[in-house]
This record gives structure tokens, C-alpha cells and sequence, in this order.
């Protein structure tokens, strides 16, 4: 009877062809957002003007002719001249521009870096506790959220900065300490949710002590609200950082960040605009891109939203 | 509605002690006094003086003569500015403070709606992408940046307004501090009244509106409007704040005579009574503000209920 129709060799040449093929692979989530990811093409772009801001910042300045400090007597208060590898131009002190943008952006990358650090660590934990355990220590704990929210956190700021000193690591436990209210919020909603989920139910059944729980279950699924909030606390960290050096009580020189060149180019912008310009247009490139790649992540890892 | 009133303002009483307390320690505990001045005082006035000021006393001591006259409505003397008390120096300053945030607040609130609505209903057209462009900007760059580049172009390169300073009873001169300090706010206003326009132009109730004939001003009008502005009306609490204390900033850099350029000189100065002062003042202001808008967002949406 075989091959009257025809319909069994299409079929064995169907299953030969499969068994040529490698299995299907499944994609996981993580492949799936960054596909999504892929997509948004603002989003790429500001990644890879981050990667390059970033690499500028750490490895341009073994390549320049002049260091951030280094006094160029024979160019004080010069324009942009490429013959003389000023090409940021001076400043009243003839210091080279370029030099000093990037060591600027340089610390402000670091200030932002570890105090988001400070801020994820101490919003995730608060939350993560809160929302676990609920009831009264729930309450509790979000009430101390609610009073701090309602402190005005920049003048706490000046105070920290004026009372203990203008040293950096100030500078981060400060700016950190405020900026993790958000993020004890958000931690603590996802994490009444997670909580009712059977993982949890098991590691309990099985004898976990609540931190175990905590950090071992509740604390990795929470990855990806983390990270879209860490990117947008980037931006956040780097105004606060700056507008505090713009008023004088952030970092002191010879080091700089982009708030201080900033706050010495604003007053003679009129004549020596280069002062201006060029930490300026670091400074926002860099708030547009962390901008961008929180909003393409949100899109990316939280497909609901959408 | 009277109870639910009562109960958050009765609740926001601790609230309220409890930051009072941490700001004073937090002032005290830090290394340094107001008197430690370039000239070394002689002993002798500076045991007067910080006797004067109580200073001499144990701080737990310190602590509850603050509280009582605190209760008592008097927020101390000015440690640094001689002849003056906080008070003053808060009805000096203050009222200009508040001028200029309400006004911007005002301003930006308006324009923040009005341009949400407008992006909403023309959704992925030119009007929306201009919106999304100047929200951009108005989030991104911050408001000391914002400041030196309006003042750069509009004041030294256009002379079309003055750069800074003031002039008493010159409107000019507020023009730059407002607009710096209305956009971002105008921006994220914008940004949540496009969000939930479009959310509530897509429910089933405006369809219904729609499809028995309601022209498009009425269907926003009558129907839309409301809802949408619940998560704005959420915001403007915050918002006034943030103006609040943006302000303090912007005053500093525009030299403009408000509370701010008292508070920042008086940081420096470890001028206490100024500090706490101004501390205490302003979060008095944002508690309250927060509980005018719990109170509205009753009014406006009838799924809350007065627990």
C-alpha cells in the first residue's frame, strides 16, 4: 500500500529533515529582553556613548599632551587650538580643558557609581525586609519612609557636606543615603508579591531562615525592577553630585567634577564660552544616555508596562 | 471627610517631632560651632556667648529648650547675624521664596496640563514630539545648567532680560528664576497628564461618549478631564516642594533676596538657628501640602475611602 499517494514519503523525508536540524532552542527571558533591548535603537546609541564617555574618561587621559593640572604658560585663556593639543582651550589658569573634562567626568562617573552602589544596597535589604515580613514591622518601616520623604534632602545635604567636611566618601554616603526612598518603595511592592509565590512557601516548609529567604529567593527574582531603577538613579545622583559641587561643597581641587567646571565656567561664559561648553555638553549627553538606557530597559525587562 | 481630615492631621503630629529631633542632633553632633571664626575669640566671650546661646548647657538640655520654645512659636535667635531672630529673618525672606515658587508653580502646573492634553489627543504627531523633546530637556538638565544657559543667551548675548540680581517690584527680573524653575516641573506635569489622558481615552465610558455624538471639546470636557487629572493632582505636592527647595538653588544663583541665599550662608556658617529654622519651616509645609493633597484626591476619586 505504501506510495500510492505519495503521503508517506513526504512524511519520511519530513522526519529525515528533522533529524538534520538541531533541537529547538527555547529563548530565555533574559535573550528575550535583550533582543527587545536590540530593538530601541535610542537605547543603543546611548549605551554606546556611555562605553565611549566612560572609556574616554579612564583612558583618554594617558593619551593627551597636558594633565588636568599642569599649567601651560603660554596659553592662558586660550580657545580651542589643535596645533597645541588644546582642544577644549584653556582655562584662566592655563590649565588644558580637555584634561580637566575628562578627570571631571571621571569623578563624577565614580561618585555616581558608588554611591548608586550605596543606595541600591540600602533600598533592596529595607525593602526587601519590610515587604517580607509585613504587619507592624512593615508599617513601621514604611512610615520612617514616608518622614523621610517628606525632609527636604537637599538642605540635609548641605548640612552633611558643611558639618562633616567636604571629603568625597561624604560626598557618596550622603547623596546615597538619600537616594534609596524610591527604591525601598518599589523593592518592598515587588516583594509582597514574590512572597506569596510557592519558592518561597518551599524554603520555609524546608527550614529557611528568614535572611536566607530574603537574599537567596526574594532578592534575585527582584533583579530587573532593580536595575531599570538603578539606571534612572544614575542620572539623579550625578545632578545631586554636580549642583553640590556648583555650590561649592563638593569636590575640591585640584580635582574637579563636571558640577565644579561647571560652576567656573558659568561666570565668565561670556568670554571663555569653552569653559562653559565643554562640561556642559558631557554633563547632559551623559543624563540623556543614563535617561535613555532606563527607559529602554523598563521597556526591555518589564514587557507589561508597555 | 472630617474625621479623615482630622485623623492625618493627628498623625502627622509624631511625624513631625520626630524629624524636628533628628535634625537638631544630626546639626549638633557634627564637629564645629558658629563661633569658630577666623580670629580666635578671647575665652572669656566665648564662655558669655555660648552661655547666651545656651550652648554651654548638655545638649539633651538644649534639646528640650528648643522643643518648648518651639511650641511657643519661637524658632531661637540667629547664632551668626547679629541683632536678628529666625523669625525675622523667615518673614524677610520667605514670603519672596514662596512668591517666586508659587508663581512658577502656577505657571507650570497650567502650561504642564494644557501641553499633556494637547500631546495626548494628537498622539504620534508633530505636537507630541515637540512635548517629548522639551520634556527631555526640562528633565535632563538640571537647574544650575539651565540657569548659566539662559542667562548666557538671554540676558549677555540678547540683552533681552537682566541676568541676575533684583530690583524691588521688577517683574524682568523674575522672568529667568521662574521659567528655570517651572520647566522641569511643567515637564514631568506634562509627561503624567499625556500618560493618563491616553489611558482614559481609550476606556470604555469615553467611547461611549464618543459614539453618542459628544464632540471632541465636550467628550474632554465632561468626561475626560477628571480621571486624568488624578495622578497630576498626586504630584503636585511633591512638586510644590521640590519648586520650594529648587528655589533655594535658583535664588542662590540668580541673587535673588530670598530664604534660600539665608540658608545656604548660614550652612556655612553653622549658624544653628537659621538651619533648623528653615529646616523645620519647610517640612511643616510639605507635610501640610501632602495632606491638602490626600484630601483632594478624595474629593476627585470616589474609589478612595476614608479609613
Amino acid at each position: 500500500m505504501a506510495g500510492i499517494t505519495g503521503k508517506d514519503e513526504v512524511l519520511t523525508a519530513y522526519a529525515r529533515k528533522l533529524e538534520t536540524l538541531d533541537a529547538p532552542k527555547g529563548r530565555s527571558l533574559t535573550q528575550d529582553a535583550i533582543r527587545r533591548l536590540r530593538r530601541n535603537k535610542a537605547a543603543v546609541v546611548a549605551i554606546f556613548l556611555v562605553v565611549f564617555i566612560v572609556a574616554a574618561a579612564f583612558i583618554g587621559p594617558y593619551f593627551l599632551t597636558w594633565g588636568y593640572a599642569e599649567v601651560d604658560w603660554t596659553a592662558i585663556r586660550k580657545p580651542p587650538d589643535f596645533e597645541k593639543g588644546h582642544y577644549f582651550g584653556t582655562d584662566q589658569n592655563g590649565r588644558d580643558m580637555l584634561a580637566r573634562v575628562l578627570q571631571g567626568t571621571q569623578m563624577s562617573l565614580i561618585v555616581a557609581a558608588v554611591a548608586t552602589v550605596v543606595s541600591v544596597s540600602i533600598g533592596v535589604v529595607y525593602g526587601a525586609v519590610a515587604g517580607y515580613f509585613g504587619g507592624r514591622v512593615d508599617a513601621v518601616m514604611m512610615r520612617i519612609v514616608d518622614i523621610m520623604y517628606a525632609l527636604p534632602y537637599i538642605l540635609f545635604v548641605i548640612i552633611l557636606m558643611v558639618m562633616f567636611g567636604r571629603n568625597p566618601i561624604m560626598l557618596f554616603v550622603g547623596i546615597g543615603a538619600i537616594e534609596w526612598l524610591t527604591m525601598a518603595r518599589i523593592v518592598r511592592g515587588q516583594t509582597l508579591s514574590i512572597k506569596e509565590k510557592e519558592f518561597v512557601e518551599a524554603a520555609r516548609a524546608g527550614g529557611a531562615k528568614p535572611w536566607t529567604i530574603i537574599m537567596r529567593h526574594i532578592v534575585p527574582n527582584l533583579t530587573g525592577p532593580v536595575v531599570i531603577y538603578a539606571t534612572l538613579t544614575i542620572p539623579e545622583v550625578i545632578i545631586a553630585e554636580s549642583f553640590l559641587s556648583y555650590l561649592g561643597l563638593g569636590v575640591q581641587e585640584p580635582q574637579t567634577s563636571l558640577g565644579t567646571l561647571i560652576s567656573f565656567g558659568a561666570p565668565v561664559a561670556e568670554v571663555l564660552p569653552w569653559m562653559l561648553l565643554g562640561p556642559a555638553g558631557v554633563l547632559v549627553t551623559l543624563l540623556l544616555c543614563f535617561t535613555y538606557i532606563g527607559d529602554g530597559l523598563r521597556d526591555a525587562l518589564d514587557p507589561k508596562d508597555r | 471627610m472630617l474625621g479623615y481630615a482630622l485623623r492625618r492631621v493627628l498623625s502627622a503630629i509624631p511625624i513631625a517631632l520626630i524629624a524636628v529631633t533628628v535634625c537638631f542632633f544630626i546639626l549638633r553632633l557634627a564637629p564645629g560651632g558658629p563661633f569658630d571664626g577666623e580670629r580666635a575669640l578671647p575665652p572669656t566671650v566665648l564662655a558669655n556667648l555660648r552661655a547666651h546661646y545656651n550652648l554651654d548647657q548638655p545638649l539633651i538640655n538644649q534639646y528640650f529648650i528648643y522643643i518648648w520654645r518651639l511650641l511657643h512659636g519661637d524658632l531661637g535667635p540667629s547664632m551668626v547675624i547679629d541683632g536678628f531672630n529666625v523669625s525675622q529673618l523667615i518673614r524677610i525672606g520667605f514670603p519672596f521664596t514662596l512668591t517666586v515658587a508659587l508663581t512658577a508653580f502656577v505657571i507650570a502646573t497650567s502650561i504642564g496640563v494644557l501641553a499633556g492634553m494637547i500631546a495626548a489627543v494628537n498622539q504620534n504627531k508633530w505636537p507630541d514630539y515637540v512635548l517629548v523633546l522639551a520634556v527631555m530637556l526640562g528633565v535632563v538638565v538640571p537647574n544650575f545648567l539651565m540657569a548659566a544657559l539662559l542667562q548666557l543667551w538671554f540676558g549677555v548675548y540678547l540683552r533681552w532680560l537682566p541676568a541676575g540680581g533684583w530690583v524691588n517690584g521688577s517683574i524682568w527680573h523674575l522672568v529667568l528664576p521662574v521659567t528655570v524653575l517651572a520647566w522641569p516641573h511643567a515637564a514631568r506635569i506634562s509627561r503624567l497628564m499625556r500618560g493618563s489622558m491616553i489611558e482614559v481615552l481609550g476606556t470604555n465610558y469615553v467611547r461611549t461618549a464618543k459614539s453618542k455624538g459628544l464632540g471632541q471639546r465636550l467628550v474632554l470636557a465632561r468626561h475626560a478631564i477628571k480621571p486624568a487629572l488624578l495622578p497630576v493632582v498626586s504630584y503636585l505636592g511633591p512638586g510644590l516642594s521640590y519648586l520650594l527647595t529648587g528655589s533655594l538653588a535658583v535664588e542662590q544663583i540668580f541673587g535673588l533676596p530670598g530664604i534660600g541665599k539665608y540658608f545656604v550662608t548660614a550652612a556655612l556658617n553653622r549658624d544653628y538657628g537659621i538651619v533648623l529654622g528653615t529646616t523645620i519651616l519647610y517640612m511643616f509645609i510639605i507635610l501640610a501640602l501632602n495632606l491638602l493633597v490626600d484630601l483632594v484626591y478624595a474629593w476627585l476619586d470616589p474609589k478612595v475611602r476614608y479609613r
